[in-house]
C-alpha cells in the first residue's frame, strides 16, 4: 500500500497539474479573499469560513481533475497488470491511491493557511470558527477525493472520469442551491437535498455547529464511494477481455 | 512446479480458452505457440491471477491461484504483452518502486535492483525517464520488472515483440540462460523464437491446444509428410485407385487441372522416394506422366492449414499424424533477418541515446 501511496504522490508531483491547480486555487482564493478586504468598511472581523466556504464549488471541479487518473490510466497505460499480479489486495491498492490523492489535498489547505495568519496579524482570528472551518474543510475534501477516485474506476478515460465527477458534485451543489426556492411547495425535494448536500453541512461546520451526524454523514460517504471504487476494479477483472 | 487443469475462459458464449491441460516442470522453458487471438495472452493472464477463470484450476508450487493468489503472485514474475511501465519515473525509481510493491526485503532491494539492471544491461539508463526510452529499452525495463523479488516462475507474453534482430538475440539468450534456475513460459508466434529457446512446446490455437511436444518433434513433423505433386493423364477416378496401391503412399487428393490434364497431391512417409515406383506403376496402367515434383511444405503454409482447420479435426490430426508447426506471414521475413544476422558477428547496437 505504501509503495503505492509513494509512487503515486511523486506522480503527482512529477506532472504540472498539482502545481496548476494549486496557483489557480490559491489565486482566486486570494482575489476574493482581498476583495474582502478591501471592501470592508472599517474594521472588520472577517470570517476566514466564509472564504473556503464560498469558494468550496471550486474544489468540486478541481478535486475530480486531480483524481481523474488514479484508476484510470492504470487501465491505459497497462500499468493495471503489474498492480494486480503483485501480491497486494484490491482495497489496499485503491487505498494507497485515496491516501496519496487525499496528501495532495490537504497540501492544497495547508497553503489556504495563510489567510488566517494575515486575519490574525492584521485584524482580530476567530480561533474556534477557524478550526470547525477546517475540519469541514478537510472532510469535504475526504469526500471529493473519495467520488473522485470512485468516477475515475468507471473509465479509462481520465477526461470523462474528471467530468463525470465534476458535473455530479456540481449537480449536488445546483440542488442545494435551488432546494431553498422548493422548500415551501415541495418540501420532500429540501428535505432530500439538504440530507444529500455535503455544502449545507459543510455550512455547520463553518458556523461552528459541529454534529456527530455530520461527521458520520462524511466518513460513511467517503467508505462508500472507497468501496464502490474497490469493488468497480475488481469487477472489472471479471469481466475484462 | 505450475499445474493447468480445464482451465477455461469464455466472455458470454465465446469461449477464448477451452479446457487446457498441462504441465510445467521445475526449471523448464515451456514455449506457448499460436497465431494472434489464439488465447496466449489470456491463459498467461489466468496463470498470473491477473484475469479469473470461468473454470478450471491452475496451481503454482502447490497453490491454487483463485484459493491463494497472494502466495502465487509471489512466486510468479510477469512480463505481459505491453510491459506495465509508469512512464513519469525514471527506470531506477520505477524497479525501487516494482520490488516495494512486491515485497522484495528492504535490505536486499538496493543490490537486487542494480544486479537486475546489470543483467538485462539497462544499468546505462537507469537515470532517465521511461517515457523517453526506446521501445527496445522499454522491453527490457519490462523484463526487469519481472525479474524482481527473483520469482520462481517467469511468465514472458511475447517478450521479443518490437525489437530490432540483435536485441532479439539478446534477449533469447538472456531467458535461456534465465532457464537455468527459473521456470519460465514463454509465448510467441515465431516458431523460430520457440525452438531456439524452448525445451518443450504448447502450440495453441482458437482457445485450445493442438500439440505439445519438443521443438525437435514438431519440427520433424512438419519435415515428415514428403509430398509430390503428379500430372497424370488418364481417368481420374483409375489414377487415384493406383496411385493409392503403390506401397508407402499416405493420402491422394486431386489439386486442379493445368492445361486438361489433372494434378494429383500425393503424401508419403518421409524416407522414402517414391518418384520410381509411380512412374512404374503409372506405366503399367499405360497412364503417361506430364510432370513430377516434390512439393516442401515450407512453414506459412503450415501455419495456414492448421488454423484453418476446425479444432475438433485438428485434434484427430495430431492424434494420426503429430503435430505441424506453424508460423506467420509477416514473421517469416523477420525471421530471415534475425537468422542472417545471427551467422554473421553480433554487433552490440547501442540504440539513440538521448
Amino acid at each position: 500500500m505504501w509503495a503505492i501511496y509513494k509512487r503515486e504522490l511523486k506522480s503527482y508531483f512529477y506532472s504540472p497539474l498539482a502545481y496548476i491547480m494549486t496557483g489557480v486555487y490559491t489565486f482566486i482564493l486570494s482575489l476574493y479573499f482581498s476583495g474582502h478586504i478591501t471592501a470592508a468598511a472599517g474594521p472588520t472581523q472577517l470570517l476566514f469560513g466564509a472564504i473556503i466556504y464560498n469558494l468550496n464549488i471550486m474544489l468540486a471541479f478541481m478535486m475530480p481533475i486531480l483524481t481523474m487518473k488514479v484508476i484510470a490510466d492504470e487501465k491505459r497505460n497497462g500499468t493495471e497488470v503489474l498492480l494486480m499480479t503483485s501480491p497486494n489486495s484490491v482495497p489496499r491498492i485503491v487505498f494507497g491511491k485515496y491516501l496519496a490523492a487525499f496528501t495532495v489535498f490537504v497540501a492544497m489547505a495547508a497553503i489556504t493557511a495563510m489567510y488566517p495568519i494575515i486575519i490574525a496579524i492584521f485584524g482580530k482570528l476567530n480561533v474556534a470558527s477557524m478550526i470547525t472551518s477546517y475540519l469541514g474543510y478537510i472532510l469535504c475534501g475526504a469526500l471529493f477525493v473519495a467520488f473522485g477516485v470512485f468516477t475515475s474506476s468507471l473509465t479509462e478515460s481520465p477526461i470523462v472520469s474528471a467530468v463525470i465527477g465534476a458535473l455530479s458534485l456540481f449537480f449536488i451543489w445546483i440542488i442545494d442551491f435551488f432546494s431553498t426556492a422548493l422548500r415551501t411547495w415541495v418540501p420532500i425535494v429540501y428535505d432530500i437535498a439538504k440530507w444529500i448536500s455535503f455544502y449545507s453541512r459543510f455550512l455547520f461546520f463553518v458556523q461552528g455547529k459541529i454534529g456527530l451526524k455530520d461527521f458520520v454523514y462524511f466518513f460513511s460517504l467517503t467508505a462508500l464511494f472507497l468501496a464502490l471504487a474497490m469493488i468497480r476494479v475488481e469487477k472489472k477483472r471479471w469481466s475484462r477481455g | 512446479m505450475i499445474e493447468v487443469l480445464n482451465l477455461t475462459k469464455s466472455y458470454g458464449l465465446i469461449k477464448a480458452v477451452q479446457d487446457l491441460n498441462f504441465t510445467v516442470n521445475k526449471g523448464e522453458i515451456l514455449g506457448f505457440l499460436g497465431p494472434n487471438g489464439a488465447g496466449k495472452s489470456t491463459t498467461m493472464n489466468m496463470i498470473t491471477g491477473y484475469l479469473p477463470s470461468t473454470s478450471g484450476t491452475v496451481k503454482v508450487n502447490g497453490y491454487d491461484v483463485s484459493v491463494e493468489p497472494h502466495e502465487v503472485k509471489k512466486r510468479i514474475g510477469y512480463l505481459p504483452e505491453h510491459p506495465p511501465l509508469y512512464t513519469d519515473l525514471t527506470v531506477q525509481e520505477y524497479l525501487d518502486f516494482v520490488s516495494e510493491l512486491k515485497k522484495v526485503d528492504r535490505k536486499k532491494r538496493k543490490s537486487q535492483v542494480s544486479d537486475i539492471m546489470e543483467l538485462v544491461k539497462i544499468s546505462d539508463v537507469r537515470n532517465r525517464l521511461i517515457n523517453h526510452l526506446s521501445k527496445g529499452y522499454r522491453q527490457r525495463v519490462g523484463l526487469a520488472q519481472a525479474l524482481i523479488g527473483n520469482p520462481e516462475v517467469l511468465i514472458l507474453d511475447e517478450p521479443t515483440v518490437g525489437l530490432d534482430p540483435t536485441q532479439i538475440i539478446e534477449v533469447r539468450k538472456l531467458i535461456k540462460a534465465l532457464g537455468k534456475d527459473h521456470t519460465i513460459i514463454l509465448s510467441s508466434h515465431i516458431m523460430q523464437e520457440i525452438s531456439a529457446v524452448c525445451e518443450r512446446v504448447i502450440i495453441i490455437n482458437k482457445g485450445k491446444i493442438v500439440a505439445i511436444d519438443t521443438p525437435e518433434n514438431i519440427a520433424k513433423s512438419v519435415e515428415s509428410a514428403a509430398m509430390y505433386s503428379v500430372r497424370i493423364d488418364g481417368p481420374e477416378d483409375k489414377v487415384i485407385k493406383a496411385l493409392k496401391e503403390i506401397v508407402g503412399v499416405r493420402n491422394v487428393k486431386e489439386n486442379g487441372k493445368v492445361e486438361g490434364v489433372t494434378e494429383y497431391l500425393v503424401e508419403t512417409d518421409k524416407d522414402i522416394d517414391l518418384r520410381k515406383p509411380i512412374f512404374f506403376e503409372m506405366a503399367k496402367h499405360g497412364y503417361p506422366i506430364l510432370e513430377i515434383k516434390t512439393v516442401s511444405l515450407n512453414l506459412e503454409e503450415a501455419f495456414l492449414k492448421i488454423v484453418s482447420k476446425d479444432p475438433s479435426q485438428i485434434e484427430k490430426d495430431n492424434r494420426e499424424n503429430g503435430e505441424e508447426s506453424i508460423n506467420s506471414e509477416e514473421n517469416a521475413n523477420n525471421e530471415e533477418s534475425v537468422n542472417s544476422e545471427e551467422e554473421s558477428e553480433e554487433i552490440q547496437k547501442e540504440e539513440g541515446d538521448e
